[in-house]
């Protein structure tokens, strides 16, 4: 189990994976945006999206969590 | 002169328009969204009216509800500072059908500067150097490739209405031209809702050395020698200087002719900025127009001592310009910072809740200030929180006092690109003056990759 983080301060603009999905080491997970910059947050290994603990609009600090792979 | 002006802008800027109409005794009148209750310009406008959420849709971009304080409010004009409705010809028209007076230049010259291909055709005309490329755009990959083998590779793929890098990519092979063709033409139409295309020469190791110019309604222009812009990452500047470390006195008075062939040209009226590359043997081509008021403008102010705020105010109101050409001289080395809320490394967004600013204070130090010391730096516009500007004798008086600032400057509560400041200015590359459009990615990413 990986917890993925936000890597920047933002609010969720998109999301790109849903709960149950298959993902791949470097597919975007969610898509935050902060700034007038949009920064894709990716999934550091292969597997499921146990849990996704964003909703799009959500306001996010760097370090939360976004989402759970397993 | 007027005597009301809405100010349809915010943060630095904003409150930067704000001091001169004090300085002019011009009432001034701020808008602000629902995120910018607390900010700088809203305190120190003489008046100040809430026009929405903090989305800019919703509220610095909304027109209706601008054109409606400024009536309400009895402003006589408008002035839109830079980005935002600045370089907006639709806005820059309804203003003056309103009855309200535009400060930028006509409708027509902004859309016609604010259109790359069209741009490019009219300082062609007005005797400008240009990048050697297509002059219209091409009308598909097969006329790129025709038109890339004809000029040379590298060549750049570019959007007529690209913005900010995007739409733009350089190749150096028919290959890569025919993928890139597609992917930005594609970003073009997602991103700007227009894919014209057009194929340039690249210029290898280019600075981008500005010149900015003052032109009234009466036919008179001149311009205030350069600013060297060419140390960017993400393509927006972070260092301004004036006079640029690099170029000779033949190539300044050449660009500066150049500068006002083109204002000349167009009929333009304000204050502007030509933008040109320049090559490693002073070659300058033009590179686009800027028909508003620059962030870097206070290093041009500092190296003159023309407030160019108050210029753009005569200029609108009718007044003819006094300066004259000959008056204009360079007076020592002025060096501007623009202070970002984002990691010095990887230079991602940090907006937050500030707990601390401080702000070297001694002569020759300006600031411009887009927050105070507990401002709520918020996630809705552009990161930069304000602006470090120093003024000294030499090039390198101006380093060492600026080095002097940045250690003084002090930021809490979120991230900031002060560390990438302070090492910036005491790169042996920057101190030589060695300052290309690559800088970053040559000298500074490398720097802080070491262990």
């Amino acid at each position: 189990m990986t917890e993925i983080k936000a890597s920047m301060a933002g609010s969720v603009w998109k999301i790109v994976a849903q709960a149950g999905e298959q993902v791949g080491t470097g597919d975007d997970i969610v898509i935050l945006e902060s700034m007038k910059m949009e920064i894709p947050i990716a999934s550091e290994e292969e597997g499921t999206v146990k849990e996704l603990k964003v909703a799009e609009g959500d306001f996010v600090n760097e370090g939360d969590v976004i989402a759970i792979i397993e | 002169m007027f005597s009301k002006l809405l100010i349809a802008n915010r943060g630095e800027i904003a409150a930067r328009i704000i001091r001169t109409c004090k300085r002019l005794s011009i009432q001034s009148v701020a808008v602000y969204s629902e995120a910018d209750q607390d900010a700088p310009h809203v305190k120190e406008a003489d008046e100040s009216y809430l026009i929405g959420k903090p989305r800019v849709n919703e509220s610095y971009l909304n027109i209706d509800k601008i054109i409606k304080v400024a009536k309400d409010s009895g402003a006589e004009a408008i002035h839109p500072g830079y980005g935002l409705l600045s370089e907006n010809a639709a806005f820059a028209k309804r203003v003056e059908e309103e009855g309200l007076t535009f400060i930028g230049p006509s409708a027509e010259v902004i859309a016609k500067m604010g259109d790359k291909v069209e741009a490019r055709n009219v300082m062609k005309q007005a005797g400008v150097p240009v990048v050697p490329g297509t002059m219209d755009a091409v009308s598909d990959v097969n006329e790129a490739r025709e038109v890339a083998e004809d000029i040379g590779y590298p060549v750049m793929v570019k959007a007529a209405a690209g913005g900010g890098g995007i739409g733009m990519q350089a190749v150096s092979s028919s290959e890569e031209l025919e993928k890139a063709f597609e992917g930005n033409q594609k970003r073009a139409k997602t991103f700007f809702g227009d894919g014209k295309m057009f194929i340039e020469k690249q210029i290898l190791n280019p600075r981008h050395i500005e010149i900015q110019v003052l032109a009234d309604l009466h036919g008179h222009a001149l311009h205030l020698f350069e600013r060297e812009c060419s140390i960017q990452r993400r393509h927006q500047k972070v260092i301004e200087e004036a006079p640029s470390p690099f170029l000779s006195e033949e190539t300044r008075e050449k660009m500066g002719e150049s500068a006002l062939q083109a204002v000349r040209t167009l009929g333009y009226a304000n204050a502007g900025t030509i933008e040109f590359l320049v090559d490693e043997d002073e070659n300058f081509y033009f590179l686009e127009m800027n028909t508003r008021l620059q962030v870097e403008h206070p290093v041009t102010e500092e190296i003159t001592g023309v407030d160019l705020v108050e210029q753009q105010l005569r200029i609108a109101s009718g007044e003819a310009l006094t300066l004259k050409q000959n008056d204009l001289v360079i007076d020592g080395h002025a060096i501007e910072v623009r202070v970002y809320a984002e990691d010095s490394n990887t230079f991602y967004p940090s907006p937050g809740q500030l707990t601390k600013l401080s702000l070297p204070n001694d002569k020759g130090v300006r600031h411009e200030l887009a927050v105070h010391s507990t401002s709520m730096v918020s996630p809705f516009y552009d990161p930069m929180i304000a602006k470090l500007i120093v003024h000294a004798g030499t090039r390198e008086e101006a380093i060492q006092k600026l080095t002097t600032a940045l250690h003084q400057y002090e930021i809490e509560g979120i991230k900031s690109n002060l560390t990438m400041l302070k090492r910036i200015v005491t790169n042996e590359h920057f101190l030589q003056g060695n300052t290309t459009t690559s800088f970053i990615q040559d000298y500074y990413l490398p720097a802080i990759t070491k262990p």
